[in-house]
């Protein structure tokens, strides 16, 4: 379609997010002929993990960005001829029901019509807060991969690594090729995960390549040479205006302070929740990834009909789940549209099925194994939580004792989760204290109530909406 | 099953039930606040908090100014001064032919002996107002007027009842009432509630709650729109609105931009939710930008309703059921009942202590909205 994407208004299908995800959806409702838009905050397709991967791909660094990188290149080509309207470095910030989205391109806003939207809108880290965690020279280990990715940016000074899970690994060997220096790795994996995962393993030996893909990570890591502090269970970050020093307590009591430029810190990916909760689809706490989920059936679609969720927005599951459950939703959605009839649908999604299994299969081993430790969720006092609004863990317990408040409740009580994050950064530690102050389980709690935009947008942006629209 | 007994039965935990139950417990009575969900839940919750008597209805300006002297005392009231600063309350003219309207609202209200609503020339509005765009020619002022914060009173109210021995109670709907002697017997799932007096704070839901008693009282429903910005650095002092657009322009102690106006979003009254309707706010957003281009860059940080009732004449109702005894009504504020808030507390002790009050609040009678009953 060479058609401006802002000229047409309505589109049958609405894909939010171009990662892996919502270009395997788009691909698949495109080969069945109904036109979709696909809105994403990024300048070019692939997401997170294929972050900036149509430049990349001219140059030596992505061969040190490894295999599953690599893999982007052809998702990428295949989603920019498939003949979606592609609207890149769009802001999707509001949806109402039947669907009208509010969008945000080049600073102006509009609003666009699908009959049928799917959310593919991926994960964010885990917030991590410990005492000094908002101090230059602290950030997460995801947004240093994405300097690496997209700007070949290597840390010049020595990094200290803290926390568990694939991506430090992953991370610090994408480090270590492109020149970078390691002071340390602090794994905050507590003790006997290891053996608390086994009993997953079984069901994920079909995955034997991940595994080792993640052995041998580890295997090249310690012939690295560099420290490898176990079972930390405790971070301070420390420093006049910025960090200087970092002390950590491993469980078996061992302390140290050590000198620090650069610390990175991952505890684990969560699904982004908001734009389904704004759109009041029905969430539930998972367990095991210790984070909300939409409800889902076998399609992806959630409560509100129409509305489907896929990719690790869906539960983390990894890119290889996220573009399975990409098609399996989009062929529901073709169905809908009578371009695919029962028999048709079930024969194209029983092999889509199949694969999802397999893809998920090391997921409940990955989940045991790397866990968060129980000290993600209960920060010392003096923790800020909510950064915007600048509120301490110690406030939120004292608060959350008098009365029996929920999530909404201490938001107005004491402004945590009113700034522009929207709760991002804050809501699952403070679902956390209050479960923990009021000696309740954390899916009884609750979660604060989307207020939107669900990304900022100015007054100016917005005042632009009424030149355009029509009168009502 | 026993039933907790008051005195007062004071149904809706906002603002003006928590004021109401306050100033009943200052006289003596034993009262319980019943609140649905919890304390400030709604319009009170929702509210931009404007403590304003600029432009009130004719018949509303006695109380307005009598809420006035009390909001600027309120720490003696309620132990807090609710973030309330007087920095005053502006409607301004953008254009030369919309000032007659504000020389005669100033020279009605001259002629009926009030004077804090004042005319300015637009050398003193810039003055008041320096961020304010240059094309706007004069406005009318009330200088003691100004805003609150909304989060801050309602927790200030509800510390003052229970200071006083009100019994809040959270997460108790009245579901049904039935009339046991001199008492009225309140269900609320598993706890029953019984008093002789019963005040119907029910805000959006107050005509549901009159139906229950045999009350028919027509009453609609607003979902007020709100945008709150990022904090910014001090830009105006007083609250701004402007004739002729849906505008109502602040900022806060922390910073942030807070505009309303009276846009309307949409209200579900059975699901209690009530949803933004964002090519209806975008007027919004353009007025602000209009009035004061120095914001058009300042980001969006949320938007949200409330839900509150309205009354076909927008004045409230305050006064005795004409069926039920022992059933007062205050509701129905429409919009601007917060800067009410601490006379009518004191408006319903008087009434439910001497049956009528000293004010007039003949205005405001439930009657006007009831049907006619046709005689048998």
């Amino acid at each position: 379609m060479s058609q401006n994407p802002s000229d047409i208004r309505h589109t049958d299908l609405l894909i939010v997010g171009a990662g892996p995800a919502g270009m395997a959806a788009a691909v698949t409702v495109r080969r069945h002929g109904l036109s979709v838009r696909v809105i994403d905050d990024q300048p070019a397709p692939g997401g997170q993990i294929w972050r900036g991967i149509e430049t990349v791909a001219a140059t030596p660094r992505l061969a040190r960005l490894g295999e599953a990188y690599r893999a982007g290149v052809d998702r990428a080509a295949a989603f920019r001829a498939c003949g979606a309207l592609y609207e890149p470095q769009s802001q999707l910030w509001q949806i109402e029901p039947g669907f009208r989205a509010f969008l945000t391109r080049e600073g102006r806003a509009r609003s666009v019509k699908a009959a049928a939207v799917i959310l593919a809108t991926g994960a964010q880290e885990r917030p991590v807060p410990f005492p000094g965690w908002t101090l230059p020279g602290v950030l997460t280990v995801g947004a240093a991969q994405i300097l690496l990715k997209t700007a070949d940016s290597v840390p010049d000074k020595p990094v200290w690594i803290a926390g568990c899970g694939p991506l430090p690994l992953l991370y610090m060997t994408q480090l270590l090729a492109a020149g970078g220096r390691i002071a340390g790795f602090l794994d905050t994996t507590p003790r006997g995960r290891l053996g608390a995962a086994m009993r997953h393993l079984p069901r994920g030996l079909g995955r034997f390549g991940d595994l080792l893909k993640g052995l041998s990570w580890s295997l090249a890591l310690k012939r690295a040479g560099f420290p490898i502090v176990r079972h930390v269970a405790e971070l301070r970050a420390e420093g006049e205006g910025r960090l200087e020093r970092l002390y950590y307590r491993t469980q078996e009591g061992r302390e140290n302070t050590v000198a620090a430029e650069v610390l990175l810190v991952h505890e684990g990916v969560v699904p982004s929740v908001h734009a389904p909760l704004a759109l009041g689809c029905a969430t539930r706490w998972d367990a095991g990834q210790n984070c909300l989920i939409p409800v889902l059936d076998g399609w992806g679609e959630t409560s509100q009909a129409n509305v489907f969720v896929v990719g690790d927005g869906a539960g983390i599951g990894g890119a290889e789940a996220a573009e399975l459950r990409g098609r399996l939703a989009a062929l529901r959605v073709v169905s809908r549209f009578g371009r695919l009839d029962g028999g048709g649908l079930e024969a194209a999604a029983r092999s889509e099925r199949k694969a999802l299994a397999h893809a998920l299969a090391l997921r409940p081993f990955l989940d045991a194994l790397y866990a968060p430790r129980p000290q993600v969720f209960a920060p010392p006092d003096e923790t800020l939580v909510c950064r915007c609004e600048e509120v301490t863990a110690g406030e939120l317990r004292s608060r959350a004792v008098q009365g029996r408040p929920g999530p909404n409740q201490l938001k107005a009580f004491t402004r945590a989760g009113m700034g522009p994050c929207q709760g991002r950064q804050c809501g699952y530690t403070l679902a956390h204290i209050v479960a923990a102050a009021q000696n309740r389980p954390v899916e009884e709690v609750g979660f604060y109530r989307i207020r939107p935009p669900l990304k900022p947008v100015t007054l100016g942006e917005l005042a632009s909406l009424d030149e355009q629209e029509p009168a009502a | 099953m026993n039933a907790e007994a008051f005195d007062v039965a004071v149904v809706g935990g906002g603002l003006h039930g928590l004021s109401a139950a306050l100033h009943l417990a200052r006289i003596g009575r034993s009262v319980c606040v019943i609140e649905r969900r919890w304390t400030g839940r709604h319009a009170s919750g929702a509210t931009a908090a404007g403590v304003r008597t600029l432009n009130r209805d004719l018949a509303e300006v006695p109380i307005s100014l009598e809420a006035m002297a009390m909001w600027h005392r309120i720490a003696e009231i309620v132990g807090d001064d609710c973030g309330f600063q007087a920095h005053g309350q502006i409607n301004v003219a953008e254009r030369q032919e919309q000032m007659p309207t504000l020389l005669r609202r100033e020279a009605k209200m001259r002629s009926l002996g009030y004077s804090h609503e004042e005319l300015v020339d637009a050398k003193e509005l810039r003055r008041l107002v320096p961020a304010l765009s240059p094309h706007c020619v004069g406005a009318l002022v009330a200088r003691r007027d100004g805003a609150a914060d909304p989060h801050r009173t309602v927790l200030a109210f509800r510390r003052a009842c229970e200071a006083e021995g009100v019994v809040v109670a959270e997460g108790c709907g009245v579901e049904a009432v039935d009339r046991q002697g001199a008492d009225w017997l309140l269900a609320c799932g598993a706890r029953r509630f019984r008093a002789p007096i019963v005040v119907n704070a029910g805000g959006a839901w107050a005509a549901r709650l009159a139906a229950l008693f045999g009350d028919e009282i027509a009453l609609g429903v607003r979902a007020s729109m709100m945008i709150v910005t990022e904090r910014l650095a001090p830009l105006l002092a007083p609250v701004v609105s402007v004739i002729g657009r849906a505008l109502s322009f602040k900022q806060s102690d922390q910073g942030t931009l807070v505009i309303g106006g009276g846009l309307q979003g949409a209200a579900d009254l059975d699901r209690e939710r009530s949803t933004v309707n964002f090519a209806e706010l975008a007027k919004g957003a353009r007025a602000a930008s209009d009035l004061f281009p120095a914001v058009r860059g300042v980001r969006i940080a949320r938007c949200w309703t409330g839900i509150e009732a309205q009354t076909r004449d927008h004045l409230p109702v305050i006064g005795a059921s004409p069926n039920a005894a022992g059933l007062f009504h205050i509701f129905g504020f429409s919009g601007h009942g917060f800067q009410l808030v601490p006379v009518v507390g004191a408006i319903t002790a008087e009434l439910v202590a001497e049956g009528r009050s000293r004010r007039d609040i003949s205005a405001f009678v439930p009657q006007r909205l009831m049907q006619e009953r046709t005689a048998a």
